[in-house]
């Protein structure tokens, strides 16, 4: 795979993405009506919603990427999985962030311990402390096998931490806030929030190209700095 | 073994080399004894050996069990001094206290236990034997959840006697449960950060939100035994069982990879 | 690339560890590059090579504790990679660490370690290796309490334990004294008397040649020199050695 050859195709992918946020931007904001009870609040929530999908899609990246790794031993797998854990940060942070606010206009405060934000800060540091590891380590071959290790388990431990915190908040009332049912959602919202997830995802698809690409010419060229000298053998005397 | 001392005590080589029955030609051993199988039966066997080699080494230095026993005595005392806690919030904040001296003190365990493999190179030698490498798995995560449950049963009862509260044999299954759970995770994770110069770091930073659902639920359970007040114990020892067995399973799968070089 | 090592044949018999085109890449380091080997039974082969040859390397390839990038080892006509418990019987390895617990006494860790290798008899035949690596006296002891000399020994015991038909040696003279050297040597003496098949690694020619039936030379990753000692005249290993040492500093300047 060279990158020469990657280049249309992340060009592509970036005019795809920049159109496809416009609309997202336009239809969320402007022509999508407030709701009924939260007004213009619910506007967050279509971007906060398709950035939590696209952290799961990361993590769950990262981990088939992990499985591929151990399994076939290819260094791509490895900067796949590297390039998806830090862009999956990058979407948990804005869930959060994104989360918060909502939080602080709907329920008058930044964090309460709901399931979901709880899940999202533990997500958060799991794949911070994946990342942490790998710039603990020297060795290609051996940062690549953990980090795959870790971003299986880390993927894996997901659905149980959901499970728990959700248990754990029946255990504990919530303090008393005002929440909303779900949100009575009308036709122009659910188009939003689709278009939303769309563009998420292609946002996602772009930044991987981009890192990836990245990755594949930072090898070349170091590659290409060592170059594997040809047959020089020594002859006895 | 019954041989009386040799008289030579000096550390002078000693060239007594002729004793064929010592080293004998290999190949012809090897062509009269077919080579040996390997089944369940050696399997738990190795594991044995490995936990047994574990135990010995404890007996002779007792490092891993005073160091994590006093560590956890001091996280229950200082939580008291902290609080200044009264019964009533001693029920609500009490298994927590438990539950953060038994996983701070069990990562002062791993990560000692794992230098030790490491610091001559013993790590490798296990990994030349002819076993299967979930062996060395499952070994240690016996023998620290020997070692954590030792510390457990000292801390629980002098936990109980300086808040007033009857020792509930109860919270057993409870403690057993959650304990397994920190230790199939963690002996991936000490393993992992073995590997890397800042691993007393690295390990609680790596572990500790894997951990969170052991914690939650662990702590839970240990309240709802505590307060005794017939509070269903299904849901949170549901979860502990599926954690545990994830990690198990996972531990076994996963282990060669994280050891192979 | 030449078949280095199929020249010399001292028995018709197959070869017991037989490396073909072994490559092993860290990152963008080419640490072997299509190394072949071939040892048949009751042969002592010693690879010679400056620091940074790949010998370490080669040697944890063969003894299962590292992966190659591409190649094959075959031991006693098996695939070894395939059949890595089965292969892990066969070899026996002493490295530069003496891969030992510490905290455990001699006869603890070798009593241990033919647990993990389920030998019959194990306390007798840790015992019996005490006796022949001469710290039988000294059995009781922590090794930590050990010198670097005694840790060898009971490193070399360990090695032997289950009876290897390979035994790989990684610089064994690495870190001894003078005394433990000439005794590592009439050790090696012995075992290959016994018909013991022994790869092994050196830097110090002299120690490295002195049993040895064949020697070669690893540089840069890659084979170099071999030759049959028997017709080894006075000084060709050293030329070599010379000749392959500065050709490995060329290439990587």
């Amino acid at each position: 795979m060279t990158t020469k050859r990657l280049r249309p195709i992340v060009g592509g992918l970036g005019i795809a993405t920049a159109i496809s946020m416009l609309v997202t931007l336009y239809l969320g904001l402007v022509w999508s009506p407030p709701e009924r009870t939260m007004g213009d609040t619910i506007r967050i929530l279509y971007f906060h919603a398709p950035s939590a999908w696209a952290s799961y899609l990361a993590v769950g990246v990262v981990a088939i990427a992990s499985i591929l790794y151990l399994w076939r031993r290819t260094h791509v797998w490895d900067i796949i999985a590297l390039a998806s854990a830090e862009i999956g940060v990058l979407f948990t942070t804005i869930t959060l962030i994104s989360g918060m606010l909502w939080g602080k206009l709907e329920w008058g405060t930044y964090w309460t311990w709901d399931a979901r934000l709880t899940s999202f800060l533990i997500m958060w540091l799991i794949y911070v402390g994946y990342l942490m590891l790998r710039s603990a380590l020297d060795d290609p071959e051996r940062r690549a096998r953990l980090a795959a290790i870790v971003g299986i388990v880390g993927a894996l431990d997901i659905p149980i931490i959901h499970f728990a915190v959700l248990w754990w908040r029946t255990l504990h009332p919530q303090p008393i806030v005002v929440r909303p049912g779900g949100p009575a959602m009308s036709e122009p919202m659910v188009l939003a929030l689709v278009a939303g997830m769309l563009s998420f995802t292609l946002v996602y698809v772009f930044l991987m190209a981009l890192r990836v690409s990245l990755e594949v010419e930072r090898d070349r060229i170091e590659v290409a700095a060592h170059p594997q000298p040809v047959t020089a053998e020594v002859q006895p005397s | 073994m019954s041989r009386p001392p040799s008289p030579a005590m000096s550390d002078a080589p000693e060239m007594a080399v002729d004793a064929p029955e010592v080293f004998p030609a290999p190949a012809e051993r090897w062509t009269a004894r077919p080579a040996p199988a390997y089944g369940p039966t050696q399997y738990a066997r190795q594991v044995w050996a490995l936990v047994w080699k574990d135990l010995l080494a404890e007996r002779r230095t007792k490092e891993i069990l005073s160091a994590t026993l006093v560590f956890g005595l001091l996280v229950v005392l200082i939580f008291n001094f902290a609080f200044d806690l009264r019964r009533a919030e001693m029920d609500l904040i009490g298994p927590g206290i438990l539950w953060v001296a038994f996983i701070f003190a069990g990562i002062l365990g791993l990560n000692r236990s794992f230098a030790l493999e490491k610091d001559r190179g013993a790590l490798e030698g296990l990994m030349l034997a002819p076993m299967d490498r979930s062996a060395i798995y499952l070994g240690k995560l016996i023998s620290t959840l020997i070692f954590m449950s030792v510390m457990e049963l000292v801390i629980v009862p002098v936990y109980s006697l300086l808040n007033n509260q009857p020792i509930r044999l109860d919270l057993i299954p409870v403690i057993f449960m959650g304990t397994l759970g920190f230790v199939a995770a963690g002996t991936i994770f000490a393993a992992i950060a073995a590997n890397t110069r800042t691993r007393e770091v690295l390990l609680p930073i790596l572990l500790f939100p894997i951990l969170v659902p052991v914690v939650i639920t662990a702590v839970g359970a240990t309240g709802i035994v505590l307060r005794g007040g017939g509070e269903d114990l299904g849901p949170p020892l549901t979860m502990l069982a599926a954690f545990d067995i994830v990690f198990l399973v996972v531990g076994m799968l996963v282990f060669g990879y994280v050891i192979e070089e | 690339m030449s078949q280095v090592f199929s020249s010399t044949p001292v028995s018709d018999a197959p070869a017991l560890l037989s490396v073909r085109r072994l490559s092993k890449r860290f990152g963008s380091f080419w640490a072997l590059r299509e190394v072949d080997v071939d040892i048949r039974d009751g042969e002592v082969v010693t690879l010679f090579g400056p620091n940074g040859a790949g010998k370490t390397t080669l040697m944890r390839i063969v003894a299962g504790l590292g992966k190659a990038t591409g190649g094959e080892i075959r031991l006693s006509g098996m695939v070894a990679q395939a059949n890595d418990i089965a292969a892990r019987r066969l070899l026996g390895f002493v490295s530069h660490q003496p891969l030992l617990y510490p905290d455990l006494t001699a006869r603890e860790n070798l009593v241990f370690f033919a647990r993990l290798y389920d030998l019959p008899q194990g306390t007798i035949r840790a015992a019996e290796l005490l006796e022949r690596v001469g710290l039988i006296h000294r059995a009781n002891q922590p090794v930590r309490q050990f010198s670097r000399g005694m840790q060898q020994r009971v490193a070399i015991a360990r090695a032997l334990l289950h009876d290897p038909r390979l035994l790989l040696l990684d610089e064994p003279y690495t870190g001894l004294d003078p005394a433990a050297m000439d005794w590592l040597t009439e050790m090696l003496g012995v075992l290959k008397r016994q018909g013991h098949t022994i790869l092994m690694t050196s830097h110090d020619l002299d120690r490295g040649a002195a049993i040895a039936d064949r020697v070669a030379i690893l540089a840069g990753g890659r084979l170099v020199y071999a030759a049959d000692c028997a017709s080894l005249r006075p000084g060709e290993l050293a030329e070599a050695y010379v000749a392959a040492s500065h050709a490995a500093a060329g290439a990587s300047a």
